[in-house]
């Protein structure tokens, strides 16, 4: 799309629009959606820029059920494939995602939060932290969970996903929400063609004479081998977590609060720093970028560097059971969040820091 | 003249009986003997087999081999 | 396991097809879909298309299927056999493709994918064994029950004012614009057998010439769910199931 004269292809995008042309760019040869706020512009976007991509499989599905598991059959077969929907949709996706991450199926799977719960509201909300860390479908499986910020990090976690999930063989996961959805920004994209086409021996091509067949299937029926796979899908999440965590520290030199905040609240929590620190209270800031795999050892290298810790989400505490189990008890972890579709403003944010900053520990 | 005959596996043979009501010919009959499985497998009971197939094609375990005399090449 | 035996004189006029596995099957005796498998597979092996062939096997008595299939398989969620068929064929529009199910998983849970698969004409085989009962459970009532079938979850007969009725899908999918070839076959007879031989031929065919869905329905039988012999199972389907579900074409080329 567009000639940019060797120029960086800066444009200024929605959310959902600047992730489904990323898509795009990141060599993505299917697409099975299904229409849900606040998420429908992808499957919008990719059905209008269809025909410039005639290689490129787009399909609306009578159901997220029925596309998440074309998205299993089309990842069985080799492709790279997107899938995305919000909230209530991705509930019912959560068993073709188990079975995805047996099969050990690569793809990328994009969560717009809206609150909930049940039908629960089109605004946003980060209330599904829990189902996709701590794995929402049956069974021990991980997903590997990006937390962008912003809308170009809407279009580098495609790319990053992408690459992720075909090195490990695993589904991951873009934990985005409704306002980065919707939200414009300025946004760099990426070059086509800069994400090597998979090419995958596993996936079933076509038994060649020269090879065994090859099966994708979750069926492990004798409780030896069912071990034995879930012994080596446990493997592979350490090395995982061993390998890729992501994480920014602001501010966090010579703050007194930490701020622990993901996607959209750790932009709020930005300002909330301005404000604190206008008024001399020291307050940095950790977010988590990969939320699988949670960035454990980061937060406990500030344990002893400052007195309290403030997780701030849009949910009633999610990720905060994360950062207690990273401090251990060491220091106080306090939470402050808004649910069901509200969003914390940066004074609300102030106002409980302030009630925890310089406090004497308790006996 | 023995114009058909069939080869049964007989450990793979689950004695489901499908092959004999198939059989035109009234040639099989459950063996007295046990497989593995401790079925009474299938197996020519006389020499009337023509190597129709029929009791090949039911067999939902394709335990059955069927041979037919070989055809005389014709003469140049 | 191959038997290389051959009595002198003689040749071998048939065998197992190659493209069949040696696995032994774990279908009860004298159950349908060993015949089933063994005719897909036979004309693969006749059609040389094993290295062009992608199975999807459902949840059901079928659910090892790819043990015995020897061409790449997937191993789909409980009634979504149709939705997996249709991601793989997407992606490889060159190669067969079919969906193998039973009617638990086509024609209950599986009946949204389904309607929809056949209503994009996706092209496709669906094969669906309709032996009107869970055989993999333990003989529940499926939807395909009969009126008056007594089944482990229907143990005074199905009854149509709390069960409903036994569900026609092939029916249904036979009135949508996307099927091409919808058909109604049994294996219980060496005809049968070689009728339904040529149902898969064409279907394959048809799918190569980009149709449209192709749908057979295999009305079979389950012994050990309907508590029979395999032979009286087979009288029972004769007597019961078909005069419910009429084997035959319901949509075929002109």
């Amino acid at each position: 799309m567009g000639n940019t004269n060797g120029n960086p292809d800066v444009r200024l995008m929605k959310g959902n629009e600047a992730l489904a042309e990323a898509a795009l760019r990141a060599g993505m040869k299917a697409y099975f959606g299904y229409p849900i706020t606040p998420q429908s512009e992808v499957l919008e976007y990719l059905t209008a820029h269809g025909p410039e991509h005639p290689e490129v499989v787009i399909l609306q599905a009578e159901s997220e059920v029925a596309a998440i598991n074309m998205i299993y059959g089309a990842s069985g077969a080799g492709a790279r494939v997107m899938i995305t929907s919000s909230s209530p949709g991705i509930s019912l996706m959560m068993e073709g995602i188990s079975y995805m991450a047996s099969a050990q199926l690569p793809a990328l799977i994009v969560n717009v939060q809206r609150g909930g719960p049940g039908l629960g509201t089109i605004q946003p909300s980060q209330g599904d932290y829990f189902q996709a860390v701590k794995g929402g479908g049956h069974g021990d499986y991980r997903l590997i969970v990006l937390a962008p910020a912003s809308v170009q990090e809407m279009v580098d976690h495609v790319f990053e996903g992408f690459r992720l999930s075909e090195k490990y063989r695993n589904p991951a996961m873009i934990l985005a929400d409704g306002a980065l959805g919707q939200m414009m920004e300025k946004v760099v994209l990426p070059p086509a063609g800069s994400l090597a086409p998979p090419d995958f021996a596993w996936a079933t091509s076509g038994k060649s004479s020269t090879r065994d067949r090859n099966v994708v299937t979750s069926l492990f029926i004798q409780p030896e081998r069912m071990e034995q796979i879930n012994l080596a899908l446990q493997a592979k999440y350490r090395t995982i977590e061993e390998a890729e965590v992501r994480c920014e520290s602001i501010g966090m030199d010579d703050a007194d609060v930490a701020l622990v905040a993901f996607g959209l609240t750790s932009r709020i929590c930005q300002k909330t720093m301005e404000l604190a620190r206008a008024k001399g209270i020291k307050v940095g800031l950790i977010r988590p970028i990969t939320l699988f795999p949670f960035p454990y050892t980061v937060v406990r290298s500030y344990v002893d560097r400052v007195e309290a810790f403030l997780t701030v989400e849009m949910n009633a505490g999610q990720m905060v059971e994360d950062v207690r189990l990273a401090v251990e008890g060491n220091r106080p972890v306090h939470f402050t969040g808004r649910m069901g579709g509200m969003i914390p403003t940066p004074e609300e944010i102030l106002a409980k820091v302030e009630t925890i900053v310089h406090q004497p520990a308790k006996a | 003249m023995i114009r058909g005959t069939i080869v049964v596996a007989q450990d793979i043979c689950k004695a489901c009986e499908l092959c004999i009501a198939a059989c035109p010919q009234d040639c099989l009959e459950l063996s007295p003997n046990l497989n593995i499985k401790g079925y009474h497998y299938v197996q020519l009971k006389n020499d009337t087999c023509t190597g129709c197939v029929n009791c090949a094609i039911v067999c939902p375990d394709s335990a059955i081999t069927v041979y037919r005399q070989a055809k005389k090449p014709k003469a140049a | 396991m191959e038997n290389t035996f051959i009595p002198v004189g003689m040749e071998v006029v048939y065998k197992k097809p190659q493209t069949l596995t040696d696995t032994p099957m774990h279908y009860c005796p004298g159950c349908g879909h060993g015949v089933i498998h063994k005719i897909l597979m036979e004309v693969i092996d006749e059609m040389g298309i094993q290295s062009e062939t992608i199975g999807v096997a459902p949840v059901g008595c079928s659910v090892f299927a790819y043990d015995y299939m020897n061409v790449d398989m997937q191993e789909a969620a409980h009634g979504r056999a149709s939705a997996v068929a249709t991601g793989v064929k997407r992606v490889r529009p060159d190669k067969f493709v079919y969906s193998y199910q039973g009617d638990g998983d086509l024609a209950a849970i599986g009946t949204g994918e389904t309607i929809h698969t056949v209503n994009r004409g996706e092209n496709i085989l669906m094969l669906f064994v309709n032996n009107g009962i869970y055989g993999m459970t333990g003989g529940q009532m499926a939807p395909t029950s009969l009126l008056g079938m007594k089944t482990s979850t229907s143990p005074f007969g199905r009854e149509a004012s709390t069960m409903g009725y036994p569900l026609k899908i092939t029916e249904l999918v036979a009135q949508l614009p996307g099927a091409y070839y919808v058909t109604r076959q049994s294996v219980h007879t060496t005809a049968n057998v070689r009728k339904l031989k040529k149902a898969i031929e064409a279907s394959f065919r048809y799918q190569k010439e980009k149709k449209g869905t192709c749908f057979i329905e295999v009305v079979s039988n389950c012994p050990s769910g309907w508590k029979m012999t395999p032979i009286e199972a087979n009288e029972w389907l004769e007597k019961n199931m078909f005069p419910y579900y009429p084997l035959g074409d319901l949509k075929a080329p002109k």
